[in-house]
């Protein structure tokens, strides 16, 4: 079996890149979500 | 409060998001959600499937920021620790105040959707809920009694009473046998880790029993909690009017607690050896524990959906 190779070290913008990338998705999910509950409570 | 540790206070790089989600202590949640989807389903009522995801949801992040509350208070006593040294804060991967500002967000939305959404008895049980963890038992009990764990214990038991609530949107004795049923195997579940970890804690001056009391009293006192456990476990299926469990869950509860009995003799008569010994009982009850609570709140949802 052969070693897996070293991770690069990610950089600053890598990082803040993902996290903001799923904050964003965490938003979209809420809103969406709240948009559901809205429903649900109107049936 | 402790002070910042150098590590914790420079923070090469911005907080990644893997290591926000580690501050929730998801191993931990997926038994908070688990219990509480089982009080939710085992109503004796039903819910809007969004508005059930909703409140899972609301207990998976009130738990997840009482989690992430714990772990910014106690940061340096985690870096003390070979079990909890990993952890992003003691790593330095994440400053303390973006861990309190996550926790504090996450604990209020969860609040407040809660009560928006579903009921506001659900949502205050839920902030006492958060409070009993991140207060009672983080700041004030456990560094103080070796009775950390049994009063604080409290604050895991109150998932299924939550989703349950959730759903009735009122108190019955069922979700309060629920919440016994977890406060009383949460002190044999924890202290079963505790004695085999006895040294980490005593090393960062936590007073858990094996430090305080010893392990001969400890090991007592897991016995004597699994004794109470068995018929505890069964009551769902004695209790009275017609929101009790049925054979299904009763004969699983006995069952399941007579093997939990059986371990917790093994490790509660048991001496240890030696500082060789490996500690296998404690660690297969501990196991065990963990699996326990999982399969006793599939048998009483199994039940549910069986009656039905």
């Amino acid at each position: 079996m052969t070693k897996p190779e070293p991770q690069p070290p990610r950089t600053v913008a890598q990082i803040r890149s993902s996290r903001n990338r799923v904050l964003g998705l965490s938003l979209a999910a809420f809103v969406v979500l709240v948009f559901f509950i809205s429903i649900a409570k109107m049936s | 409060m402790t002070t910042t540790s150098p590590s914790a206070a420079i923070a090469p790089l911005p907080a990644d998001w893997r290591d926000l989600i580690a501050l929730t202590k998801p191993r931990v949640m997926s038994l908070v959600i688990f219990t509480g989807l089982c009080g939710l389903l085992a109503a004796p009522q039903s819910i809007h499937p969004v508005l059930g995801f909703t409140a899972i949801l609301c207990i998976a992040m009130g738990a997840g920021g009482a989690a992430a509350l714990n772990q910014w208070w106690e940061a340096d006593i985690d870096a003390g620790m070979k079990r909890t040294a990993q952890r992003p804060l003691p790593q330095g991967r994440l400053d303390r105040t973006t861990a309190r500002d996550f926790a504090g967000v996450l604990c209020a939305a969860s609040v407040f959707l809660m009560g928006f959404a579903i009921s506001w008895l659900a949502a205050a049980i839920l902030a006492i809920s958060i409070v009993y963890y991140a207060v009672v038992y983080t700041i004030w009990l456990k560094p103080r009694t070796p009775q950390n764990i049994v009063i604080g214990g409290g604050a895991g038991a109150f998932p299924p009473l939550i989703g349950w609530i959730a759903v009735t949107g009122h108190i019955t004795p069922m979700p309060v046998v629920l919440f016994a049923i977890i406060f009383i195997w949460t002190p044999p579940h924890f202290w079963a880790l505790a004695l085999f970890v006895k040294t980490e804690y005593a090393k960062v001056g936590i007073p858990m029993m094996p430090v305080v009391a010893g392990e001969r009293s400890t090991r007592r006192q897991i016995l004597a909690y699994a004794v109470l456990l068995l018929p505890l476990s069964a009551l769902p299926w004695w209790l009275p009017g017609d929101e009790h469990a049925g054979a299904v869950y009763g004969v699983s509860a006995l069952a399941l607690s007579a093997v939990f009995l059986a371990l917790s003799v093994r490790v509660g008569l048991r001496e240890r050896t030696g500082p060789d010994d490996t500690m296998k009982p404690e660690k297969q009850l501990f196991a065990y524990s963990v699996l326990y609570l999982f399969a006793l709140f599939a048998a009483l949802v199994a039940d549910r959906f069986i009656a039905l």
